[in-house]
């Protein structure tokens, strides 16, 4: 453990001996088995690439060199054309990673309320910076981008799980009891927070049976809803009696304005340039 | 006044709101049942009276896209969902998928239909598990009820739906970069044409299109397609979600016709959080729409009235800010962002968007001059419309409509030697911290 998570100034890795060590027999035989189970979702084996490449994640916790060729056996791809896929990604890792990745979102909207505050103060309180990981291996922290819930802004996500309209404080408590391995519990998630190596399965596409847990919406999801229930507004015809709350409402269309002449010429130009598009295309076959 | 018109979010706050017997409740699955007793020419042409149109941010018809499919020639034809939200201020397809996945996957089924695709993908972004979780049940239970697999309901149609997840890259969201990330590769786009509906995914003819758009389809072949088109504008049928984040009191997911105005979903959102602090600028589809301000509240956010205004409707995410809000700083990390996801293929978005975070990074800091903003413009003019795929045009529009409004903040940082503004004050917790 002496080199975890290591990297050079010029981002080049120290590859770990054991990266490139064979699976032990039994490990290759379940790998063996999965990969199937995952070429089988697809007219095309190298289709399976990526949910292979989570697949090997899930079993030594990072793109390992004996991942990758796993990988370049079963699908019949050199090792290169594997690294070159499992780099362009951000979700695979090339070295270690912890059992938590805790990812602020430092995208503007959530930076602007607030995740900025949380990246430093998490940052600090870690001792960590981006893609670094602590001396027990528990938590690689990291910058992520938006993450589709900038209504739940500031966001933190441990390993892809929803972590919503979070605080300096209630990360630091956050981060603080996944060392601890006090239990903590997404907010539009399951019950418990899985580690790295079970989210990896989850992504190969091996269902750990938890999609019944959490909640449907979170709050600011619903927050059309509450205010449509409150001015007793609901969709048009059967849409609007089928939610059962209230008369249908007559909805006219919105007015539109003096600018329609101009409009029309503009989206008769958009199709006109793909009807042209179209037609080339045909022509070219 | 517009009203909201709740129609996927109808029951998102009923238990369990995700499982086939909730959507069940709700008339699940009986559009499909309608669509499969239907030629699929007239499922087609219905979706096209509807006047849907492409709800992933180009706005295209999506009963046309679907016309452009070369006619059967024995072979594969397939249905690739687009699932991979991530154009930053976009929120609307994974709390869809998380509470009614149905919605998403009756959708695929009456499209591949309609299309004769007995093969259909979801892409959706590797960095949202448990909504992966709740697609790959409600495919299960899908096929177990038998609105999948094999002679569906007794139709003689067959379909499987295979839910894939993306492994953390924007430009994925590009839709012939997502085909090759889908057939194993670097997510990177392909020159079109051809496009995919002609040689799409394994070159054979493919439909791509939205989470949100394809959900639609059910909707309007149960209720019809005249009850969608009474909704919304001219030009832009139906309704959407409007996505409001940041500084309002009530962010979250609004469901309204197309041609709604910011100031109404201000108004239904609570105001802005504090009266103190008015809007200064707003994005109206996401980063790489053109930024709004004060005097496009007004708009009707439909795709052509926002076209008109000098922006895009995209995928109406509506990220708000107040005057506490530094725009260099808020354009200098959408920046970032660009240029941590160019996916490098081409010159002018590799290398344009490095220069333009360069620039960025130091007029923020109140290092550069007045020089750096003829540079800005100068760079985006030599990406905008150079570039591969969208990504680099988009990657231009918050940088050149900034320096459009709000010139005299850039100025500001130079003259300042640095950001006047107080990071703290934009934070939602800033009076928390005031406390403290």
């Amino acid at each position: 453990m002496e080199h975890y998570g290591e990297q050079t100034a010029s981002g080049f890795l120290h590859v770990s001996a054991e990266s490139k060590e064979p699976y032990a027999a039994d490990v290759l035989a379940k790998l063996h088995q999965d990969a199937e189970a995952v070429i089988a979702r697809y007219p095309q084996k190298r289709s399976a690439l990526l949910p292979l490449l989570h697949l090997v994640q899930s079993v030594d916790g990072y793109v390992a060199g004996r991942g990758v060729r796993f990988c370049s056996e079963v699908l019949g791809l050199s090792e290169a054309e594997v690294s070159g896929v499992a780099t362009f990604y951000t979700q695979y890792k090339r070295h270690p990673n912890g059992d938590y990745t805790v990812g602020v979102c430092t995208n503007t909207l959530c930076a602007i309320m607030g995740g900025d505050k949380i990246w430093d103060t998490v940052s600090e309180h870690l001792d960590l910076e981006h893609d670094e990981t602590s001396s027990d291996g528990k938590i690689t922290l990291e910058r992520v981008e938006c993450n589709a819930a900038c209504d739940f802004a500031p966001v933190v996500m441990v390993n892809w799980e929803f972590y919503d309209n979070q605080t300096p404080e209630s990360t630091v408590q956050l981060v603080d009891d996944l060392r601890s391995g006090a239990p903590v519990k997404p907010t539009r998630g399951p019950d418990r927070q899985c580690t790295f190596k079970e989210m990896s399965r989850v992504l190969a596409g091996f269902h750990d049976g938890l999609a019944d847990q959490g909640v449907g919406a979170g709050s600011a999801s619903l927050a059309g809803l509450r205010v449509a229930r409150e001015q007793g507004w609901v969709a048009p015809g059967d849409a609007g009696s089928d939610s059962g709350s209230g008369p249908v409402a007559d909805v006219a269309p919105v007015a539109d304005s003096a600018l329609q002449g101009e409009r029309d010429k503009m989206t008769d130009v958009a199709g006109e340039s793909l009807q042209r598009a179209q037609q080339t295309e045909q022509a070219g076959e | 006044m517009t009203q909201l018109t709740p129609i996927f979010t109808r029951y998102w706050d009923q238990p369990n709101s995700w499982t086939l017997e909730t959507y069940a409740k709700h008339s699940g699955y009986e559009g499909l049942k309608k669509a499969l007793g239907m030629p699929p020419a007239d499922i087609i042409a219905s979706v096209k009276d509807s006047g849907l149109r492409g709800r992933g941010g180009a706005g295209f018809a999506t009963g046309v896209k679907w016309g452009f499919l070369p006619p059967p020639d024995g072979g594969p034809r397939y249905l690739v969902v687009n699932a991979d939200e991530s154009e930053p201020g976009t929120c609307k397809d994974i709390p869809l998928m998380m509470a009614t996945p149905h919605f998403l996957i009756e959708g695929v089924a009456i499209t591949s239909f309609a299309i004769g695709c007995n093969h259909a993908f979801i892409y959706l972004r590797g960095e949202v598990v448990h909504v992966y979780r709740r697609l790959l049940r409600a495919v299960e239970e899908a096929y177990a009820a038998g609105h999948l697999g094999k002679n569906i309901h007794g139709s003689g149609f067959d379909l499987d739906v295979t839910v894939h997840a993306g492994a953390g890259a924007y430009i994925c969201g590009e839709e012939t970069a997502l085909l090759d990330s889908l057939e194993g590769r670097r997510g990177q786009p392909r020159l079109r044409p051809p496009f995919p509906a002609v040689a799409g995914l394994y070159a054979r003819p493919t439909v791509v299109n939205n989470v949100e758009s394809i959900a639609s389809v059910a909707p309007i072949l149960l209720y019809g397609d005249e009850w969608f088109s009474a909704m919304g504008t001219e030009k832009s049928k139906g309704y959407g979600f409007f996505s409001l984040s940041g500084h309002v009191k009530n962010p979250g997911q609004y469901e309204a016709p197309l041609g709604i105005t910011l100031r109404e979903l201000i108004d239904m959102a609570g105001g802005m959080r504090d009266e103190n602090h008015p809007l200064k600028f707003w994005t109206p589809g996401g980063s790489s729409t053109p930024l709004f301000t004060q005097e496009h509240l007004d708009v009707p956010l439909d795709f052509d009235s926002v076209a008109a205004a000098g922006s895009m409707l995209g995928t109406r995410a509506l990220q708000i800010f107040d005057d506490t809000t530094c725009v260099v700083r808020a354009v200098d990390r959408w920046t970032d962002f660009y240029k941590h996801e160019s996916c490098g293929k081409c010159t002018p978005c590799r290398e344009g968007t490095w220069w333009l975070k360069q620039i960025l990074g130091r007029l923020e800091h109140g290092h550069g001059d007045e020089e750096d903003l003829e540079k800005l413009l100068d760079v985006c003019d030599n990406i905008l419309g150079r570039s591969f795929c969208a990504l680099g045009d988009g990657a231009t529009s918050p940088v050149t409509s900034s320096i459009q409004y709000f010139r005299d903040e850039y100025l500001a940082h130079l003259t300042q030697g640095g950001c006047p503004f107080d990071r703290d004050a934009s934070a939602v917790f800033a009076k928390e911290n005031a406390h403290a």
